[in-house]
Formats: C-alpha cells, sequence, structure tokens
C-alpha cells in the first residue's frame, strides 16, 4: 500500500506538469484545448527516438518541449488565422498528430528500458550520494515493511515541477503575462489596449503544449517506453486535475491556483491508485474511473452549495414564521397602536 | 489630428438588407478637439467610431491620424494611440484581474510588452497617484478584483485606463448610458476633466443632448449615414435641445424618433 502510494506520489508530481499546461489553456485562456492527447504522445516519441538514437537524455527532453511547442502554436493558428473553432482545431491537431507521432517513432511502442534517461542518471547520481538512507527512515515511522527503489525521482521531480509552477506565476504577472490572461478574460479590452489577440493565442497554447510535452517525456523516461496510445484521454486527467485542486485548494491568485493543479494531479494519481485496490476493478477500466472522477468533482460542489442555500433558506422561513408567531402574540397591542 | 476623408461604408451590399451605413463622411478634428456626436439609432455613429478604431474597414475613404494613413492597419495596432470607453461598463476591464494588473496593462499600450513585472512598486505608485483623480477610494484596494467593482466603479476605471497614456484619439461610445443618473453625472464630470487635463482629442458619441451640448466645443448630428448639422465654438454654446430639434426637423422634414433623446 505505502509503495502504491508512493508511486501515485511520483508519477502525480510528474503528471503535474502536463495539468499546468492544461490550466494554462484551459483556465487562463479559456481556450478548451484538445491537442494535449496527441503533444502529450509527441513529447515521449521525440524524447524516446533520440534516446535509443544515442542522445543525452537531458538533449532528447528539451527537443521534446520545442517539439510540443510547435504542435501547440499550430494549433493556435489554426485556431486565429484559420478562424477554426478552439475545441476543434484541437481536436484535429490531435487526430493528426497521432499519424506524425507514428511516423516520429517508426512503430508503435518504443522500448526504453535499457537506455539512459534522465531517471536513471539521477538515480545513479543519488545512490552514490546514499541519500536513500537519509529518508528511508521516515516510511518506517510511518510502519511501511517496503521501501521504495530511490527516493531520487520524487525529490527532483518535486524540485522541477515547482520551478517550472514559479517561473508560470511568475510570467503570467510579466507584462506578455497580463496580456495572455487578459485575452482569456476580455479580449476586446485588450485588444483595446494595443494587444495582439492572435499572436498572445499562438504562444498561450505554443507554452502549453510544452509544458505537456515535457511530461509526456517524463512518463515516457520514468515508465521507460513511449507508446502511441499513451496519451488516450490526457486532456481528461488534465482537467481532473485543474478541477479537483481548485475544488480542494481554492484557486483566488495565480500562486494559489497552479499550487493546486499540482494538488490536484497528485491526489487524481491517489485516488486512481485506491480505485484500482477495489476487487472487480481493473487495469482497463481506468478511463471510466477518470470520467467518473471527473464528473464527480464538477457536480459534487454543485450539490454541496444548492444543499448549503436549500438549509440557508429553510432556516430563515422558520426564523420568519416563528417572527410571526410572536408578533401574532404581541401583535393585537401593535395594530391597535398604529392608527 | 484626427481626418477622415469620403469615408463610406455599406452593410450587405446587393441584398434587400443593404444599408448605407456611412455615406461620404467628412471630418476634420484639430489637437484638442472635443467632438460629440449625436442622432437616433441607425444613423452611424457607432459605425463612424468602429471605422476610425479598426473595428470596421471602410469601403471606401481614408483615415488620418496625426497625418499618418491607417486606413489598413489592424485595429490593434491602431490601438497604441486610440483611447477607447465602450458603453458596456464590463467591456472595458478585465473582471477575473486586479485594478492595478488591469491599469498596468492599459499602461503597457504604447509600448513593447516584455517579460518584465507588469506591476513594479513604481508603478504602484503611479497607479495610485491616478487612482486618487477618480475620488472613488479605489486606490486603497488596488488588489481587488475589477469584476467585484461596480459598474460605474468600472466605467471610471476604463476611463482612467483609457486615457493616462495620453492617446492621440479618444473615443467614447455611449459611455454613461449604461448607467443610473448620478454615476453618469460623476462619469461625465470626469470625463470634461480628464479631456482637458491631458488636452486630448476627443470624439464622443452620445443619446443625451444635453449631455452633448455640455461636453466638448464641436457637435455634429448624423443621421442616415451622413452629417447633417456641424456647429462649432460659440455657435455650439448658444445651442440648446429645443434647437437641435428644430434644426432637426427643418433638415430632414420629419421629427426625431428616438424618445431617449428627447427625454434627456
Amino acid at each position: 500500500m505505502m509503495i502504491s502510494l508512493f508511486g501515485s506520489f511520483e508519477s502525480g508530481i510528474i503528471y503535474a506538469l502536463m495539468a499546468l499546461g492544461v490550466y494554462l489553456s484551459f483556465r487562463v485562456l479559456d481556450f478548451p484545448d484538445l491537442t494535449v492527447d496527441g503533444s502529450f504522445v509527441t513529447g515521449a516519441a521525440v524524447a524516446a527516438l533520440m534516446i535509443i538514437n544515442g542522445y543525452s537524455p537531458l538533449t532528447a527532453t528539451l527537443a521534446a518541449v520545442i517539439a510540443g511547442f510547435l504542435a501547440g502554436c499550430i494549433t493556435g493558428v489554426l485556431h486565429t488565422k484559420g478562424k477554426i473553432n478552439p475545441l476543434l482545431s484541437g481536436i484535429l491537431m490531435m487526430i493528426a498528430l497521432y499519424s506524425i507521432n507514428l511516423r516520429i517513432m517508426g512503430r508503435p511502442n518504443i522500448p526504453l528500458l535499457n537506455e539512459e534517461t534522465i531517471f536513471s542518471k539521477l538515480t545513479a547520481f543519488w545512490q552514490n550520494l546514499g541519500l536513500d538512507s537519509v529518508f528511508n527512515p521516515i516510511l518506517g515511522i510511518f510502519g511501511a515493511t517496503q521501501l521504495p527503489r530511490t527516493w531520487a525521482v520524487l525529490i527532483v521531480m518535486i524540485f522541477v515541477t515547482f520551478t517550472i509552477k514559479f517561473l508560470t506565476d511568475y510570467f503570467l504577472k510579466t507584462e506578455t503575462g497580463l496580456a495572455i490572461r487578459a485575452t482569456g478574460d476580455n479580449k476586446r479590452m485588450i485588444r483595446s489596449f494595443s494587444a495582439n489577440t492572435d499572436w498572445l493565442i499562438i504562444l498561450g497554447i505554443g507554452i502549453s503544449n510544452a509544458m505537456v510535452a515535457l511530461s509526456g517525456s517524463l512518463i515516457a523516461q520514468h515508465g521507460g517506453f513511449a507508446d502511441v496510445g499513451m496519451g488516450i484521454g490526457m486532456i481528461i486527467i488534465g482537467l481532473a486535475s485543474v478541477i479537483i485542486g481548485e475544488a480542494l485548494f481554492g484557486a483566488k491568485t495565480i500562486a494559489r491556483a497552479t499550487l493546486a493543479v499540482i494538488g490536484g494531479a497528485i491526489i487524481y494519481r491517489i485516488a486512481v491508485t485506491f480505485a484500482l485496490r477495489v476487487d472487480f476493478l481493473e487495469a482497463g477500466d481506468m478511463k471510466v474511473i477518470t470520467a467518473v472522477i471527473v464528473i464527480a468533482a464538477l457536480v459534487a460542489p454543485k450539490i454541496l452549495e444548492s444543499r448549503r442555500d436549500k438549509k440557508r433558506r429553510l432556516r430563515k422561513r422558520e426564523e420568519l414564521t416563528k417572527r410571526l408567531a410572536f408578533e401574532n402574540e404581541s401583535g393585537g397591542v401593535k395594530s391597535s397602536a398604529a392608527p | 489630428m484626427l481626418h477622415l476623408k469620403n469615408v463610406s461604408i455599406t452593410f450587405n451590399e446587393g441584398t434587400p438588407d443593404e444599408k448605407k451605413a456611412l455615406q461620404n463622411i467628412n471630418v476634420e478634428l484639430k489637437k484638442g478637439d472635443f467632438l460629440t456626436v449625436i442622432g437616433s439609432n441607425g444613423a452611424g455613429k457607432s459605425t463612424m467610431m468602429n471605422s476610425i478604431s479598426g473595428s470596421l474597414i471602410t469601403d471606401v475613404g481614408d483615415i488620418e491620424i496625426n497625418g499618418k494613413n491607417v486606413t489598413h492597419m489592424p485595429e490593434y495596432k491602431r490601438a497604441a494611440f486610440i483611447g477607447r470607453v465602450f458603453q458596456d461598463p464590463m467591456a472595458g476591464t478585465a473582471p477575473s484581474m486586479t485594478i492595478e494588473e488591469n491599469l498596468a496593462m492599459a499602461f503597457s499600450r504604447n509600448k513593447k510588452r516584455t517579460l518584465k513585472l507588469g506591476v513594479n512598486k513604481k508603478r504602484r505608485q503611479l497607479f495610485k497617484e491616478y487612482l486618487e483623480t477618480l475620488n472613488l477610494g479605489l486606490e486603497n484596494r488596488i488588489n481587488a478584483k475589477v469584476g467585484l467593482l461596480s459598474g460605474g466603479e468600472r466605467q471610471a476605471l476604463s476611463l482612467l485606463m483609457a486615457t493616462f497614456t495620453e492617446p492621440e484619439i479618444l473615443l467614447l461610445d455611449e459611455h454613461t448610458a449604461a448607467l443610473d443618473p448620478a454615476r453618469a453625472e460623476l462619469i461625465t464630470n470626469l470625463t470634461d476633466e480628464i479631456v482637458s487635463k491631458f488636452n486630448l482629442t476627443t470624439l464622443m458619441v452620445t443619446h443625451n443632448m444635453q449631455q452633448a451640448l455640455d461636453l466638448g466645443n464641436r457637435l455634429v448630428m448624423m443621421d442616415s449615414g451622413q452629417i447633417i448639422l456641424d456647429v462649432e465654438g460659440e455657435e455650439k454654446q448658444k445651442l440648446t435641445i429645443e434647437k437641435l430639434l428644430q434644426e432637426f426637423q427643418r433638415l430632414r422634414g420629419k421629427k426625431m424618433e428616438s424618445d431617449r433623446a428627447v427625454l434627456a
């Protein structure tokens, strides 16, 4: 149990990068961008292909980020210059990327098991330092009998994800970032302040998919393979993370919202882990579990609120009846006093 | 400063719905001129304003701002030297962003947007000083989301955002029409104050005749896409609502239909 929880933290923090990308398109730009399903795989495919061809994992990851950025930019161009509906331009790009990803990889699946990845390098470095013996006792306190293979992935990914979170927070406060936020908030207004909204949308969707591709390339290196189908439903997982995060941790400020998204991504992973431990559910049920989690996250807050509202009204009504009853008893005096 | 030369715009040309929204409009404004534009619904006031801002491209005719031909310049580029306030108080600000962030975006109007912070200490101080001139206490709420402000406050903020970078042209599109009388008066006074402070070349569309008479040094009346009356200076000072209505009847041979205009 402890190990699978540890695993969900580990993958959650990697998927959090993808969720941050979805937050950028979906919430900040108000652009429901479905490119994500494709660009996630593009990131994985580019990184995997370069790694098996002997490039350093770092170069491969960087190339994946650039590929994702370009994919997002094309979606942006389709929408702004081609005047195609946002949803449709994302779907078109997603479909096109499926074939492109196959072309990049040359086959549907590239295993990376014996290749040098960012994580294998890190783990080796980490074990040289002997840091696991520092962290493992912590789990021991919680009564864990099995210990994780290494802490390297988790610790380094926390560092990477938070660095990107802080960069995102900063970027959204720069002059360009403010204009991107306004593009999602009130296009007409920001255009009247001399901002080229087309360009800002292209840039924003590009950055969003760069993050998604980064996440994809890291998932491939972590899991030890790139697969052409690994992106299916990714947008829903991203959305689930954003919605769960915002519902649980709030989204008052940008910094708070991005933190919530990271939290949401981890909690989503934990929820899936628990769901899969239910006897009659199996790995193939992942997608339906995701759908149910998203529906619950979308519907639950509304039900809770309307319940709260109903209670409030009921209370007010009772107060009124009580007051009226009270006035009726002593009310005879009141009405006769009035001329 | 602003020169419209033979500007015409026709909508739905060649169909039964054809509408000549602007017919051969010629207007020239000098630096510091404040022009008020009145006319009934469909007279072409908003079309004229949109052709200046670039939301609409003219069919024929040229538009020059400060000697530069901007006829084919896209809207967002023209916006570098045109300030605008819309009729809808919600239209001129970004509701989910804070007051200071909105001001920062307006501040970047005529500059390149970079990767520097939009709001820094120096700017925050500057923004506070500008907000103080509104006398609404907004300088104490710079971190409040603009969506929380009332319509009047939002419109005042829009006006400030449109003007404090001193654009070459200020376009006001019925910017008090959606407010209650007290708020409308507040915004009208602010407009007068700000326009004279920065000596802005201004074009204001209004349905409120009294406002059109009170503000500005020049007035044009439009009907069916044409300018039918153009008065300036002292002659404008002497105008009254009565005279305007009579003039309209004399020129057009019909009564002005907008009762909104008569009531005002």
